[in-house]
């Protein structure tokens, strides 16, 4: 297929095809973090912007590097350091970037709909690093890369997501993405975490973690963003732990080869337990390998699209 | 001066007329209505094949001056109102200062007898700077000339506080208008609780923030004997909450806006500013509800809410966006395209809602076309499709939720007290 997107902003748009694209564009990818030389020149010449309206290392460092090895100049704005804090709007500040001739705009950010917005005012792309608690689909991608890499496909798995699913964009991006690719998606979490309607958007869900563990393929463990927390809604931590952490008792109840996943970074003795974390079922690290391939995909598709648009148009 | 308006369909619901007519005006009044008026008149206006009604009155209308001039004025509301046939609004006290001494009520008054192009109302807070705590003198803001009292925008939370306020407007006999809602519910929501929030990853506002409250609303008010008027219907309990109470012969009236009848929370899938406001737009169903409202009367009147605002306030993220829209210029065209010419209302039930209703819950003489009354009158085609362009606009704003719709209906003139002050492109 032909790549047509210039910004990548959620799963929700995508269709089966686009996503499974993006996959086989990262398995191609990913082998070039193993060379010597660690690069390859796909964006050579192109300017990659991280523009981060929230902290975050691991995205923004995962995104740098994979631009860095496509051969991307790469700038990072956060706003503490940025004219945002001056009252600067985002619109004022896309089309700076804009006029900078940067070519691909990485943007984080606390509100939902904010990429989608950005998207509508600039012409040169915009990949979401995560909206509010929206989106956040290269983390969806490198879930579902790993899972593919692991048990060879996607169609058919049962996937539970537990944790904070409210307040998740890794949640939502996730649900779309492995629904549209045919697995089965369990959403487990304390009833108060379950947002009203998530149903509609083709999930099982349940607050009793057990059940949701046996039949599940994997388990994508959410971080517990108690720094989130915007009211009394979240229980103690401990409490949490005692009634939805993903232990080494829990898993042997639970499919012996279970895939464990957790997007980063983790409260050890909250949403998990150190030796599961450490385990053998636990692919984190590879998630955090996986997800410069995806990135790279996604950079190097975005920006094709843009570059074949502009060549139709001139 | 003599205007004759021939041929015209007119629809005079008070005076049960609904029927090709003749009208003539002389100077500010309605002279004569007959099958045929052959007098002389300085201007004919042929109406063949358009509907004439008594000018629209809108009973929920911001105007944002004094305070915000920078997104609208009197002047340039009027204006808009004028555009969309209406010729009679009431202007919402949520000014800065707020219109709650009668003080602020002259300064009103001065900058409308200076600037505004059509009739404008003032209604006064509720309470002192529409904070809830203290009230307003209603006996003093009636003397000078406030019809109706709100704190629109927000809800009196204290229920002692909003009783005695029945009481005062009892006794007063002025309105009270309530802006339903449970800041304690509603919390930093900012669309409609429910799969659409959810999915958009938004805070949602739970329908029990309005519903509630405009039950306890209902209930004050009897305690206290009073009428009360419901501002903004959204959503389906509201309309079942106030039918039971007309049922058991309560003194409420309601209103609902154009966007509450025509639009979907669906719509918000790509965050546009333009679709926020406060209540929020709902489902499919309270639509329904809201429609099948209007048709049995439990929802009295339409009003548009209108509420601009900058394009600063509303073209950054959808969190920080303000609350509310523009809608003098679209509501007679928004409420032909989904409800008369889907058989929903009658013309003299959507001119029932649009003026003859408006004008009895205000107590102004105004809504009808009989020989007597003042000419504020208007003349449109029910069927003319148009599109809403943003640069079309008159409002100084463009927060309009209807941009680029096709829509039906379409203000030819618009008389006010016996002038022509709006004429469209016939």
């Amino acid at each position: 297929m032909i790549w047509t997107r210039k910004d990548l902003l959620g799963l929700e748009e995508l269709t089966r095809e686009e996503i499974e694209f993006i996959l086989s564009t990262a398995e191609s990818f990913k082998e070039v973090s193993t060379r010597d030389i660690k690069k390859v020149p796909a964006l050579r010449g192109k300017t990659v912007v991280n523009l981060f309206y929230e902290p975050s290392t691991r995205t923004r460092v995962s995104f740098e590097v994979a631009a860095k090895r496509l051969s991307a100049d790469v700038i990072n704005i956060a706003t503490e350091t940025s004219s945002v804090k001056k009252g600067e709007t985002l619109i004022d500040t896309g089309m700076n970037i804009q006029a900078l001739k940067a070519d691909i705009i990485v943007m984080r950010h606390n509100y939902s709909g904010a990429a989608v917005m950005l998207a509508r005012h600039v012409d040169i792309s915009v990949v979401n690093a995560g909206d509010g608690w929206h989106e956040h689909p290269t983390q969806a991608l490198l879930d579902m890369f790993t899972l593919k890499e692991k048990l060879g496909r996607i169609e058919g798995l049962n996937v539970t997501i537990v944790g904070d699913i409210a307040h998740s964009r890794v949640a939502r991006s996730n649900i779309w993405g492995l629904t549209k690719l045919g697995a089965k998606v369990t959403v487990c979490a304390p009833k108060i975490l379950i947002p009203v309607g998530i149903d509609k958007m083709g999930v099982f869900v349940t607050d009793d973690i057990d059940a949701a563990l046996t039949k599940a393929d994997a388990v994508n463990v959410l971080r517990m963003q108690f720094e989130r927390d915007d009211g009394n809604v979240f229980p103690q931590q401990l409490e949490y732990f005692k009634k939805f952490g993903i232990t080494k008792d829990r898993l042997l109840k639970a499919k012996k080869n279970i895939i464990v996943m957790h997007p980063g970074p983790l409260n050890r003795g909250i949403e998990i337990s150190s030796e599961v974390a450490d385990g053998q079922n636990s692919v984190i690290l590879e998630q955090v390998t996986n997800g410069i391939a995806v990135r790279m995909a996604v950079l190097f598709l975005v920006a094709q699209a843009r570059d074949s648009k502009n060549a139709n148009t001139n | 001066m003599r205007i004759l308006i021939k041929n015209g369909h007119l629809i005079d619901p008070i005076n049960k007329i609904d029927a090709i007519m003749d009208i003539l005006i002389e100077n500010s009044k309605i002279s004569q209505v007959a099958k045929e008026i052959n007098s002389k008149a300085d201007k004919v206006i042929d109406a063949k094949g358009k509907f004439v009604a008594p000018g629209l009155i809108d009973m929920h209308v911001h105007l944002r001056e004094p305070g915000r001039e920078d997104k609208e004025t009197i002047a340039t509301g009027t204006l808009a109102a004028l555009k969309g046939g209406i010729t009679t609004v009431l202007a919402m006290p949520n000014t800065s200062p707020a219109i709650d001494s009668s003080e602020n009520v002259r300064m009103v008054e001065n900058i409308i007898k200076k600037t505004a192009n059509a009739n404008v109302l003032i209604c006064a807070a509720i309470t002192k700077g529409r904070l809830g705590e203290e009230l307003t003198d209603a006996a003093k803001l009636k003397k000078a000339g406030v019809v109706a009292l709100t704190d629109d925008g927000s809800s009196v939370a204290d229920e002692k506080l909003l009783l005695g306020a029945f009481k005062q407007a009892k006794k007063e006999k002025m309105l009270l208008i309530c802006h339903s809602e449970d800041k304690k519910i509603s919390g930093n929501g900012v669309i409609n609780l429910g799969a659409v929030s959810t999915r958009l990853g938004l805070r949602g506002i739970p329908r029990e923030s309005e519903h509630a409250t405009v039950k306890r609303d209902i209930e004050l008010a009897r305690q206290a004997k009073s009428a009360v008027h419901i501002a903004h219907v959204s959503c389906a309990e509201s309309v079942k909450i106030i039918a039971e109470a007309k049922k058991k012969g309560a003194a409420v009236t309601a209103e609902t806006a154009p966007h509450y009848f025509s639009l979907h929370e669906e719509g918000l899938f790509d965050y546009d500013t333009n679709l926020k406001m406060n209540p929020p737009l709902r489902t499919e169903s309270d639509i329904a509800a809201i429609k099948e409202g209007l048709k049995k009367g439990i929802i009295d009147a339409i009003a548009s809410d209108h509420a601009p605002h900058t394009e600063n306030e509303k073209d950054i993220e959808f969190d920080r966006a303000e609350f509310g829209v523009i809608g003098l210029e679209t509501e007679l065209a928004v409420s032909i395209t989904e409800l008369v010419q889907t058989g929903i209302l009658s013309w003299a039930q959507l001119i029932e809602k649009l003026s003859v209703n408006p004008a009895r819950i205000l107590g102004v003489d105004r809504g009808n076309l009989k020989a007597g009354s003042t000419a504020d009158l208007i003349i449109f085609s029910g069927d003319q499709e148009w599109v809403v362009k943003k640069e079309e606009l008159i409002s100084k704003s463009k927060n309009s939720p209807f941009l680029n719709r096709k829509l039906e209906g379409v203000i030819e003139y618009t008389l006010l007290g016996g002038k022509i002050v709006y004429e469209g492109n016939v």
